[in-house]
């Protein structure tokens, strides 16, 4: 337990994704930012200055916790030791938000460092969904679960991946993380239209958006192929479709992304109040539904 | 009989580390298109992402060798190591092994061995916490039961020694810019020790490794002391003593049960 006032919920505010070269800008300015979020393995240490800048962080703001490595689209059992850890960081600092990726990353050769998709059959979304309700009972919080980035396709798939998401959901009571960049990603990279597939989203699930930035490349065909790549601003074209899909979930928790060549403190911020600045227009819409954090995903246990 | 989720996966880990291998069947762009740029993109995310994982870890590294050398080698590392677990915190450990076998790397003689302090210096980074005690603990211990004390050192606490001047050499290449050999250019011992939040890097005096080593395995100051001056006859114990709390290195003294009964039991 923390010796801290700060809630633990996450208001429906921008928040901006936590980089040791922010740790002493954020501690000394108090910059107004909703929350922060973390990767959950890069504070898997025993102990030392992640930590104890982590600590100070808390006691001042909520955090979101985002695994990246529990490779819960395998179809390998889970990593036990791995769920013990995440259940540690839920305990030692009580994250308003607990989220993981529709991916894979661990296999024979070890952990592959990569989020890397899934065929969409029946077969896997059985596979996901009992991973879905192993991370959820063991490391004892609902679990928010991301739309992925993927760079092809496989013949196998017979769900189109809203389908998936939504089943996943329903059927394991776990919450959604629409990526909105993931969205422009996958939907350049296999030539459909990102606007339908976020009206085809569940909104009713989303508990998270995160926003962040790509890189472009082309294909086998010299067609323009995406890569996300968490190095640049939000393209203005993911800031169009978060407006959108700001009209469809209402106000929820949003998170800036920025991974690579990790701009200075002011320039992070500034992405997060243009995020803030949308956030707050349909907060006070007379009839928007303004969806407070805590009503989909508290810090209730299951 | 269409592949099992298993069979999928199994192929697909296989091509995306070896990349002799074709792209597996079944993964297609729109359209059912080729996918070989598409898999390529995942291919270099792993290596990309576990190089500079490594350059991070191993900044110095780097900094001696030149970007392009340091990418070709972690490159050539990543393809016979992949990371044990989703901890990238640990992943390198064993890069310093792997450079002293480096053939091309041969050349520069302490390249592994400013690696082997830098996977030290990251491992003392995220060590479990603990306090130092001050040398003022030993006050308490009667003179004559001295040497039978057990100092508990600091989880953190790492040590290193090198037939090259490594801490000089890491300690002159914190960044960028014309740099002079070490002077005089000698072996040295090191104790990398986190005792707050900086990690601290120490060279240490004659025997001092000897004496810090043994204490880490579990030996009484006395024994300490004997394999210190086994090691170095010009041994200092006050110094090396005074040294090893100064650095925030010792976290409990302690009599051993063992020579506390026996204490008890003969008056």
């Amino acid at each position: 337990m923390l010796p801290t006032s700060i809630a633990a919920a996450i208001p429906a505010r921008a928040g901006v994704g936590l980089k040791p070269e922010h740790y002493r800008a954020i501690l000394e300015s108090a910059p107004d930012v909703a929350f922060f979020e973390i990767h959950a393995e890069n504070y898997m240490g025993a102990g030392g200055p992640p930590h104890r800048y982590l600590e100070a962080i808390r006691a001042r703001y909520p955090i979101s916790l985002h695994g990246v490595g529990l490779s819960i689209g395998a179809d390998r059992a889970l990593d036990r030791e791995h769920l013990a850890r995440l259940r540690g960081l839920v305990e030692r600092y009580e994250p308003g938000l607990f989220s993981e990726h529709l991916a894979w990353s661990t296999h024979d050769t070890g952990f592959l460092n990569d989020l890397l998709p899934v065929p969409y059959t029946r077969a896997t979304l059985e596979r996901v969904c009992d991973h879905v309700d192993e991370a959820q009972e063991a490391v004892g919080r609902r679990m928010l679960l991301e739309n992925p980035s993927t760079y092809l396709v496989f013949a196998e798939s017979t769900i189109p991946e809203v389908d998936f998401l939504a089943e996943v959901a329903a059927r394991t009571g776990c919450g959604l993380l629409l990526d909105v960049n993931n969205v422009e990603v996958s939907a350049t990279n296999h030539g459909y239209d990102p606007t339908a597939y976020l009206d085809a989203f569940p909104a009713e699930h989303v508990g998270e958006i995160h926003l962040g930035g790509f890189a472009a490349t082309t294909d086998d065909r010299g067609a323009r192929l995406l890569i996300d790549a968490h190095g640049s601003p939000v393209d203005d074209r993911v800031w169009a479709l978060y407006r959108h899909a700001l009209g469809l979930c209402g106000a929820v928790p949003t998170l800036i992304e920025w991974d690579n060549d990790v701009p200075a403190w002011p320039i992070l911020h500034a992405e997060a109040r243009r995020a803030d600045a949308l956030l707050a227009r349909v907060a006070a819409r007379p009839h928007g539904e303004r969806r407070a954090a805590e009503d989909l995903h508290g810090t209730h246990a299951l | 009989m269409a592949p099992t989720l298993s069979e999928i996966q199994a192929a697909f880990a296989a091509a995306l580390v070896d990349p002799a291998l074709p792209v597996p069947d079944g993964l297609c762009g729109p359209g059912g298109g080729p996918a070989a740029r598409r898999f390529a993109v995942y291919r270099n995310n792993v290596v990309v992402g576990l190089t500079e994982a490594l350059r991070a870890r191993f900044p110095v590294t780097d900094r001696l060798v030149g970007p392009e050398f340091f990418g070709a080698m972690a490159r050539a590392y990543v393809a016979a190591h992949k990371p044990a677990s989703p901890l990238l915190m640990h992943y390198g450990d064993d890069l310093p092994d792997f450079i002293a076998a480096f053939e091309p790397a041969a050349i520069i003689v302490y390249l592994a061995d400013v690696a082997r302090l830098e996977a030290a210096w990251s491992q003392a980074y995220h060590a479990a916490e603990a306090v130092p005690i001050g040398i003022a603990a030993l006050a308490a211990i009667p003179t004559d039961e001295l040497a039978s004390v057990h100092l508990t050192l600091h989880p953190s606490l790492r040590l290193l020694h090198s037939a090259h001047p490594v801490a000089s050499i890491w300690a002159a290449h914190q960044t960028d810019g014309p740099v002079m050999p070490p002077e005089p250019w000698e072996p040295e011992d090191v104790l990398v020790v986190r005792p707050e939040a900086e990690v601290l890097v120490h060279r240490l005096p004659a025997g001092g490794l000897a004496f810090l080593a043994a204490l880490e395995a579990g030996a009484p100051l006395g024994v300490a002391v004997e394999r210190a001056t086994a090691a170095a006859p010009a041994f200092d114990l006050p110094r090396n003593l005074a040294g090893a709390f100064e650095a925030g290195a010792v976290i409990a003294a302690s009599i051993s049960a063992a020579v506390q009964a026996l204490a008890e039991t003969c008056p």
